[in-house]
């Protein structure tokens, strides 16, 4: 956990206070809607359909169980009593009242959450791997560079105003968690030939629109140089970026169109200037950041112990679910346990006050106070003992956050479309609450293995559709809702874009057409351990094509 | 970007003013005292260019009680019920089609 300074305290009440004045002002009418409207923004704070929806960034994916619990205050006091996990490690609260808002950013502010630079042409959430610092793969935790760049880039003054939002994420690990291919700027932090750890810089990635894998333009960059570098890349997009044209105005049309060659050596030159100035990060300011995470006091355990292996001979269910949810750890006698918030016909990534409340307890008690976020809408107690697993799964199981589907078909990643969003064509959650009626059967979506279903309700891919091994875009056609379907998208370290199948079918066809696939599948695959995703790479889409339309 | 007074408005059928109320978001409509109603019965409809404008124009007036107003399609039954004219107005004014979580879903 990062621990929070006086400054960082003062600069949240600051934030409050000045809110709180212009919630009171617009009320009054001394402010008019347009006045008012980029300033609530600033605090995340949208007009959706029919509320107002308050986005709380949860940095790098990590939260104490203070902060969850007042995530469940927030929830409960001054919403209905829930909340929804979004793709980027944020929480929205879907039914605040202007009025409230302050009192519920002030609550937040005590246990340092805000909803700061989660709207605007900013610098966004900065997100990361949600095992970061538990991964057993990872080279460093990159939280805590992570933490380096929310500082420097909180109210950055030259970068609040650039040309369209900004997306940074961060990974340390062999395999990529934050899809950090698929953002503004995603780093991947490497070892080098030398022995040195250090970063892969990739820009211009992105969905939305115009969807791209971004483009590496720097394969290893000394971390004593990331600050300095972040800083010429957005110094060069707000010069550069296009400011006419709202849809072409995201980095990625501006890498696609210099060339990632030049767009790096614009990106070079403007780094020489300032490299080896105040930006510059020495061992001893990168200690100090990492010495403000506190880290858990790690009992000297032995792998497998008795508890557990009893426990898997004598309940099926939890053998089950500790082979869905459950991941190594770096540290002996530990575990990474996913909490799976896509049961049977619930919308994906939403979870109660009380849900919250009692993972919070959960997490006192089983891992030492942490709760992570992840971007495929899931909660995840990174540090639990390995013989403490089968009392947290009956735990997490009364409180139905035990599904043992977690990358599975059902674990489906949807943005919350037209139930509540005011740019949605289409609505998300229904559709993914018939497929995880349809695949109720986890024997059945064990034996499909690992499969990724995203789904947005409309062009803006909040819900990763590009991405996803099937990628379902709702688009309106003659006031009726249909879904595009794509296949063969992924968002890991070989990140790639989904191929169009054909024309896009109706709202209420699109169960159908993805059992369709799914069944092609199990028929095309050579192997049981063959993916979905490694059938698609190796027979292309013409057979999943023939399959859905021939009798469409 | 166009303002709402000089768009070229295409009607072909029965409209009404809609907007969020200010202060919590609540959909309303123009109702024909020049208020604002949550009930769409309530609501003031035009099936009439210059008179869907002219309400529009009456309900941007209003900064303070109702934000964002533009002119949504309804239908009218034959027996004058008004319901929304699409499936976006219809989430507007009924809620989500899904369950919510939790106690706000009972």
């Amino acid at each position: 956990m990062y621990l929070y300074d006086d400054l960082d305290r003062a600069l949240l009440d600051d934030r409050v206070a000045e809110f709180r004045d212009q919630v009171a002002r617009r009320i009054s009418g001394e402010l008019t809607e347009d006045e008012f409207k980029p300033l609530r923004l600033m605090n995340g704070v949208y007009l959706q359909l029919h509320a107002y929806m308050l986005r709380v960034c949860i940095p790098y994916g990590t939260l104490s169980s203070p902060q969850l619990r007042m995530l469940a205050h927030v929830a409960r006091r001054y919403d209905r009593g829930y909340g929804h996990f979004t793709t980027r490690q944020n929480i929205q609260f879907n039914w605040i009242k202007l009025d409230e808002l302050p009192d519920a950013i002030a609550d937040l502010g005590k246990v340092g959450v805000h909803g700061m630079q989660t709207s605007g042409n900013c610098v966004r959430n900065i997100t990361t791997d949600q095992w970061a610092g538990a991964a057993p793969d990872e080279i460093e935790d990159p939280r805590i560079f992570a933490e380096i760049l929310r500082q420097h880039l909180t109210m950055h003054p030259e970068f609040s105003f650039l040309p369209r939002k900004f997306k940074i994420a961060l990974t340390a690990s062999a395999h990529d968690r934050a899809a950090i291919r698929v953002h503004d700027i995603g780093l991947r932090m490497h070892r080098n030939g030398a022995g040195e750890t250090g970063f892969e810089v990739v820009v211009g990635g992105g969905l939305g629109r115009t969807p791209y894998v971004g483009k590496t333009i720097n394969p290893f960059l000394h971390k004593r140089d990331l600050l300095s570098y972040v800083e010429a890349i957005l110094r060069v997009y707000n010069q550069f970026g296009r400011r006419d044209n709202i849809y072409k105005a995201r980095i990625k049309i501006l890498v696609h169109e210099l060339g990632a060659e030049a767009f790096g050596k614009e990106v070079e030159a403007e780094w020489r200037q300032i490299k080896d100035g105040p930006l510059a990060l020495d061992a001893a300011t990168i200690a100090d950041i990492a010495s403000r995470f506190s880290y858990p006091d790690y009992a000297r355990l032995a792998d497998d112990p008795t508890e557990l292996s009893q426990a898997r001979q004598t309940d099926k269910r939890f053998d089950t679910w500790l082979g869905n949810s459950v991941a190594n750890h770096k540290q002996p006698g530990y575990a990474i346990v996913t909490l799976s918030l896509k049961p049977e016909g619930a919308p994906p990534g939403d979870a109660t006050a009380d849900q919250m409340d009692a993972i919070a307890d959960l997490a006192d008690k089983y891992s030492f106070g942490e709760i992570r976020v992840g971007h495929e809408q899931n909660l995840v107690l990174p540090h639990v003992a390995q013989h403490d697993l089968p009392a947290l799964w009956r735990a997490l199981d009364a409180l139905g956050v035990a599904t043992p589907n977690v990358g599975l078909v059902s674990d489906i990643i949807a943005c919350p479309g037209l139930d509540y969003c005011s740019l949605a064509n289409t609505r998300s959650i229904p559709v993914a609450q018939e497929l995880t009626r349809r695949f109720r059967d986890l024997s059945l979506a064990r034996d499909l293995g690992r499969l990724h279903i995203n789904i947005s309700g409309c062009i803006n891919a909040c819900g990763h559709h590009h991405v996803g091994h099937i990628g379902l875009l709702g688009v309106e056609k003659n006031g009726e809702e249909y879904f595009q379907v794509s296949i063969g998208g992924r968002a890991d370290e070989k990140a790639g874009l989904g191929t169009l199948l054909g024309p896009a079918v109706p709202y209420a066809e699109v169960a159908d057409v993805v059992e369709d696939i799914v069944a092609a599948y199990l028929e095309l695959r050579e192997r049981p351990d063959e993916i979905f995703l490694h059938t698609v790479e190796r027979v292309g889409v013409e057979p999943f094509k023939e399959r859905v339309y021939a009798t469409r | 970007m166009t303002a709402p007074q000089q768009q070229k408005l295409k009607i072909t059928g029965p409209v009404v003013v809609t907007a969020n109320r200010l202060g919590d978001g609540a959909v309303v409509y123009l109702d024909v005292q020049g208020g604002w109603t949550t009930s769409l019965a309530a609501a003031a409809v035009t099936t009439k260019v210059d008179e869907a404008r002219a309400l529009l124009m009456q309900g941007l007036a209003d900064d303070i009680n109702a934000v964002g107003a533009y002119i949504a399609p309804v239908l009218r039954s034959p027996d004058g019920v008004l319901t929304p004219g699409n499936l976006r107005e219809q989430i507007r004014l009924h809620g989500p089609t899904v369950a919510l979580p939790g106690a706000a879903g009972m």
